[in-house]
């Protein structure tokens, strides 16, 4: 067996090196939080963590490859997704100091940073396969434990609730997914991705059993990514999740699964006919998903809530890359993931502190917040503003990017509509902004001094939020390695052509 | 030479630390904070002017030239900015013989204008505001002329119109700096709208943004490839020559807004509202000749496939210089006749771009003089309107007014100044052995080879200019002396921060103009200033044309001697005598011809009146009405759909359930 294959898996050992050493480090920690244990450990993870995702950063990752027969694969654009989910998990570590140096947390810190770093292990096998069931492994690895983060406030009535309803719906997915997945290696005889794009583009004619695999398979990361019908535990678990994992849901998780639903498109189901179908469900998955949300994020508001139903509709806009199939709208859509990380977890990051200072976490506490912490509420409004797509925000350019490349495609009046819908999202999200500094008064939400932890998360969000707009060097750093449908329309008629010349031979 | 990067980049850092960071230093005492300010943007600007001048060493002297003679186009630095798809706006430096120039001029007279200001806003509220404006606005006039694209062009096209509207409206609690600023932003916004139109027009049938002038004839097959045409070159040329002249002139109007071309010049005058050194950095040397610089600039396109086109150039510089130097004649403020000098001399500008056709009846070899006339012109005037603009700066610091009629007399209290003041008012009527001569003369006689009529006007206006400009010399300096208001407040001279500009303005002024006197008689090749600045790029020795040349000197001095006739004594019985003759001639230039008025008729009676009111009817009604309606459904939708969320996992898990047959039937059928 050659060994060097496993260097492809560098990202992913890596990783379970550091949760490795995070692991022994958690047996000779002082739970009971004094002489500032509490800051090492919160200092431990985030420099391994960010250790980790320079190595992943490093050029050397840079060319593609395989491991275990194909099982596991290896593509530069997969690094750099893997390398924005793992700068949003050091975020998430960041805002989660200050929750987990509260005194019923202080024995589990430990864990939160284990599990945490579990689903992320999950979400990077997940993005690598090139396998079925390498793929199903990893989606379980990554959601099974999120299910335990959700509950991480157990005594909460709330948290245990969201958590019962997101283990529960996670499960029926999961058994459709599996059933999807069942039909296609009916129809197909294999599970490796290729071996599927080259089974369906050699046979004939239209299979419908083909079809409703392929449905259940959208519909399993419709979950993940929550995406209208199937986004309904969204609300309720994001509620009554502690707010920093709330963060990391409405981010990596959803980040990692639009991805592979990307890949797994393209790379499966990349057939003529099958392209056709595919863009069928998503046209009224996308409308469905922008629009509703849209509705019900008005009339929220709590703001964990509110931050649910908008994460549902930018999924809609996330999706939108997918509608083009082409390099392009992979570049949007990496583009899109990383300007929303940024984004969203500098919003979450200040409802979290604001919640761990003052406990308020609805929008009417929010009222006159301006005058006790300005330098917060701007921030907030820049993130809230990017979230929105105003220039110069990133969200403008990211927004801009992923309408072009649906516009390119041909999906004018689905442009129009999500354009429309960005004039909803536009109304709620500077209501926020109103209540921060029109709305007055008397009793805002006392002063208080933000953590150094925290602070950091925050210039990290509100950096990226400044330059990636002005800057377009990160687009164009991404778009070096996108890749879409045509390349492997092409390398699929290679490959047929090879048979063919065999075959005559 | 990729510190010119640098060149960018520190007036933005100083912008963004004077701007951003509080620099009133508590342990530091009052008049120490008061300058970090100022001491920050003139050290930036200084380590930017050293840049300047040894890219420009650099790129002039030690650049190797390509084998037809013409420097090359260096690109330094270029990144993709924004891709679009096959169109993409870049970010990036291009250094060619104008714009290593106009980094010269611009980072001269800015510094100039640093120095100068810690004089003249000594004391003034928002000084540091004042500094971080100056930088803001010389980091975008910087990246305008480094454009290495239209579309980069642009941006900084109005990064430096914003500036400019915050620096005039600097005295913000002063009602008619408000309503200047105001002004000065609209005319040109509205100009620059033409100037958007034509890029897109432009980006649109080229597929390009990008200067590249070597192959304008890729601009040609691209436009080409948009209007079905016959694919033999000469087709292709004919389907540019539709598009282009197009989008050129649009692009022109954008470029006689901000260079305040007749009719758009009516923000100018008003702009005079900013402090003195901001009228004389932003509303004389630099910002106002970018119109100027966009023609030469895209002048290789103009001349290939709108030499037609160039005509309109030359009637708008025409007669705008002709009115501006006939409404200078009749002002008082010294700041306003100031003002229209600065049209009337970039008409000219626009008039010597507009006359040079190469190739044109049998002066072949002059081919592509107004070019480098108009550049030189540039060059020339950036320095000695500055030195005016400045000067004028001190006699107002002195004085505390801008009427002649306070003035005069004033020699003797302000050496410096009135020395300084005289030089440049001899290098703008055109004096030999003074830079405005050279250059001046060179326009003249491109205009006189283009056609004779064209050449006479312009050597009337000349003779207008050594007129007027004398008419201000003496009636600030000489004249009655208005001693009432100089009793009970003594004019002095300006402290040394403020002469310093003046002299440094003016021994270039004096250099430049015996330099390429001397060299237009003698045949010094390297003393003309078209060796390094042409058309074609490939450099010629300007030979002074001796009739030409004597013609307008004779001119100048007559007019000057003329304004000394009546305009040097005390009493001034020829003057009044005038008056009296054509009271309604003075009216109606004093009035500016009533410009403003007209433009007042125009928007209030006609556009407002007539057409936004309706509109706004329309609007108020029928489209918030419409928009109500759908803010009203939003919400009613939204409160219908409400019970979709109801809480329960059942409920979810049968929506998930009948939302995948759903899309299945979708699919299926």
């Amino acid at each position: 067996m050659d060994y060097s294959q496993f260097l492809n898996m560098q990202a992913e050992l890596s990783l379970l090196a550091v949760i490795v050493i995070l692991f022994v480090a958690d047996l000779f920690m002082c739970p009971d939080g004094k002489n500032g244990k509490g800051v090492y450990n919160t200092c431990l993870p985030v420099v391994l963590l960010t250790v980790h995702t320079l190595l992943n950063l490093c050029p050397l990752c840079h060319e593609a490859g395989e491991a275990f027969g194909g099982m596991y694969q290896h593509t530069p654009m997969m690094s750099i997704v893997k390398s924005i989910l793992s700068i949003g998990t050091v975020i998430t570590f960041l805002m989660a100091h200050k929750w987990l140096s509260r005194e019923e947390n202080l024995v589990k810190q430990g864990e939160f940073y284990l599990i945490t770093l579990f689903t992320l292990l999950g979400m990077y096998f997940m993005i690598s396969s090139g396998h079925f069931l390498m793929f199903f492994i990893g989606l379980e690895t990554a959601s099974i434990p999120m299910a335990a983060t959700v509950a991480f406030d157990k005594n909460r009535y709330e948290s245990a609730e969201a958590s019962a309803k997101f283990i529960l719906l996670a499960l029926f997915s999961a058994a459709l997914l599996l059933f999807g997945i069942s039909l296609i290696y009916g129809v197909t005889g294999t599970l490796y991705f290729d071996g599927i794009g080259q089974a369906v583009s050699n046979c004939e004619g239209f299979n419908p059993v083909m079809l409703l695999g392929m449905l259940l398979f959208i519909t399993g990361m419709g979950f993940k990514i929550s995406l209208v019908p199937f986004h309904l535990w969204t609300a309720d678990t994001y509620q009554g999740a502690p707010t920093v994992v709330t963060g990391y849901l409405s981010v990596i998780s959803k980040g990692s699964a639009a991805f592979v639903l990307f890949t797994v498109l393209i790379k499966a189901f990349g057939a003529e006919g099958l392209v056709q179908a595919w863009d069928q469900a998503f046209l009224w998955i996308i409308i469905a998903s922008i629009t509703i949300a849209n509705l019900f994020a008005i009339r929220q508001n709590n703001l964990k809530r509110f931050m649910a139903f908008s994460a549902i509709s930018q999924a809609g806009y996330l999706v939108l890359g997918l509608m083009d199939g082409t390099a392009q709208g992979m570049t949007s859509l990496v583009f899109y993931l990383l300007v929303y990380m940024v984004a969203n977890l500098g919003a979450f990051a200040v409802i979290t502190v604001v919640e761990e200072n003052t406990g308020g976490i609805t929008i009417d506490s929010y009222n006159g917040l301006y005058k006790s912490n300005p330098k917060l509420s701007f921030l907030m409004t820049l993130c809230l503003f990017s979230l929105a797509g105003i220039p110069p925000f990133a969200g403008f350019f990211s927004k801009f990017f992923i309408f072009m490349a649906a516009f390119n495609a041909g999906w004018h009046w689905l442009v129009l509509i999500a354009l429309i819908n960005t004039v909803i999202s536009l109304y709620y999200y500077l209501l926020i902004v109103k209540a921060m500094y029109i709305i007055p008064n008397d009793n805002p939400l006392p002063g208080f001094k933000v953590d150094c932890y925290s602070r950091t998360a925050l210039f990290l969000c509100v950096a990226g939020v400044v330059f990636l707009g002005i800057c377009g060097i990160a687009y164009n750093f991404i778009d070096g390695f996108a890749y879409g449908l045509d390349n492997v329309a092409k390398c699929c008629m290679d490959a047929v052509d090879c048979c063919c010349s065999q075959s005559c031979h | 030479m990729s510190y010119t990067l640098f060149i960018l980049l520190l007036p933005l850092i100083s912008f963004l630390l004077i701007g951003i960071v509080d620099l009133d230093i508590p342990k530091t005492g009052k008049v120490w904070s008061h300058k970090v300010a100022g001491l920050i943007g003139t050290a930036s600007l200084g380590i930017v002017t050293i840049l300047s001048y040894t890219t420009a060493y650099q790129y002039f002297f030690c650049t190797p030239r390509l084998s037809d003679g013409t420097l090359p186009t260096l690109v330094p630095y270029n990144t993709t900015w924004l891709p679009l798809g096959d169109l993409h706006f870049d970010l990036g430096i291009l250094l060619d013989p104008i714009s290593v120039m106009m980094l010269i001029v611009i980072s001269t007279v800015s510094l100039m204008v640093h120095i100068y200001s810690f004089g003249y806003m000594h004391g003034e509220r928002g000084f540091q505001r004042y500094y971080a404006y100056l930088s803001l606005f010389t980091m975008s006039m910087l990246g305008l002329v480094v454009a290495t694209n239209i579309f980069q062009m642009y941006l900084f096209w109005e990064l430096v119109g914003v500036s400019s509207y915050l620096l005039i409206g600097f005295y913000y609690t002063t009602a008619p700096a408000i309503a200047a600023s105001k002004k000065a932003f609209i005319v040109t916004r509205f100009a620059d709208m033409f100037f958007l139109v034509g890029i897109l027009i432009f980006g649109y049938y080229t597929q390009s943004f990008n200067f590249s002038f070597a192959g304008t004839v890729e601009y040609a097959d691209n436009v080409a490839h948009f209007i079905p045409c016959n694919p033999e070159t000469a087709l292709v040329k004919n389907a540019a020559m539709t598009v282009l002249p197009i989008s050129l002139v649009l692009m022109f109007i954008g470029g006689a807004g901000k260079s305040a071309m007749f009719p758009l010049h009516i923000w100018l005058p008003d702009a005079m509202e900013g402090p003195t050194p901001v009228s004389a950095l932003i509303h004389a040397a630099t910002m106002v000749v970018a119109g100027v610089f966009q023609i030469a600039r895209m002048f290789p396109i103009w001349i290939e496939y709108a030499p037609q086109s160039l005509s309109i150039v030359v009637w708008v510089g025409a007669f705008t210089a002709f009115y501006a130097a006939a409404v200078a004649c009749a002002q008082s403020d010294i700041k306003r006749v100031l003002a229209f000098s600065t049209i009337s001399q970039i008409a000219f500008m626009m008039v010597a771009l507009g006359v040079c056709l190469p190739g044109h009846g049998e002066h072949l070899n002059h081919s592509g003089l107004g070019y480098m006339a108009s550049m030189f012109h540039l060059f020339t005037h950036a320095m000695f309107k500055a030195c005016l603009f400045l000067g004028a700066g001190c006699i107002i610091h002195a004085v505390h007014s801008n009427e002649m009629a306070l003035m005069g007399g004033l020699r003797k209290y302000m050496p410096i100044t009135h020395w300084t003041f005289l030089i440049s008012c001899l290098a703008i009527a055109g004096i030999p052995f003074f830079s405005g001569f050279s250059s001046k003369d060179e326009i003249v006689t491109a205009c006189f080879q283009y056609s004779p009529w064209c050449g006479a006007w312009m050597t009337m206006v000349a003779a207008m200019t050594a007129f007027y400009m004398f008419r201000l010399y003496y009636g600030i300096f000489w004249g009655t002396e208005n001693k009432e208001a100089h009793a009970h407040h003594t004019p002095h001279e300006a402290p040394w921060t403020m002469t310093l500009p003046l002299v440094v303005l003016s021994v270039i002024t004096v250099g430049t103009g015996v330099v390429t006197t001397l060299g237009g008689f003698l045949h010094w090749e390297w003393a003309s200033f078209g060796s390094i600045v042409s058309a074609s790029g490939i450099p010629y020795t300007v030979h002074f044309d001796p009739v030409v040349a004597s013609v307008s000197t004779v001119v100048a001095v007559c007019s000057i001697l003329l304004a000394t006739w009546i305009y040097k004594d005390e009493k001034q019985p020829i003057a009044d005598k005038m008056y009296a003759a054509a009271p309604r001639l003075h009216r109606w230039a004093y009035k500016r011809f009533y410009m403003d008025e007209v433009y007042q008729f125009v928007t209030h009676r006609i556009i407002f009146a007539r057409v936004s009111r309706p509109i706004a009817w329309f609007d108020r009604h029928v489209i918030d009405g419409f928009f109500d309606f759908l803010a009203w459904g939003t919400h009613k939708t939204s409160a219908l759909i409400k019970g979709f969320q109801s809480g329960s996992v059942q409920t979810y898990a049968f929506w998930f359930f009948l939302g995948t047959l759903l899309l299945l039937l979708i699919m299926l059928f």
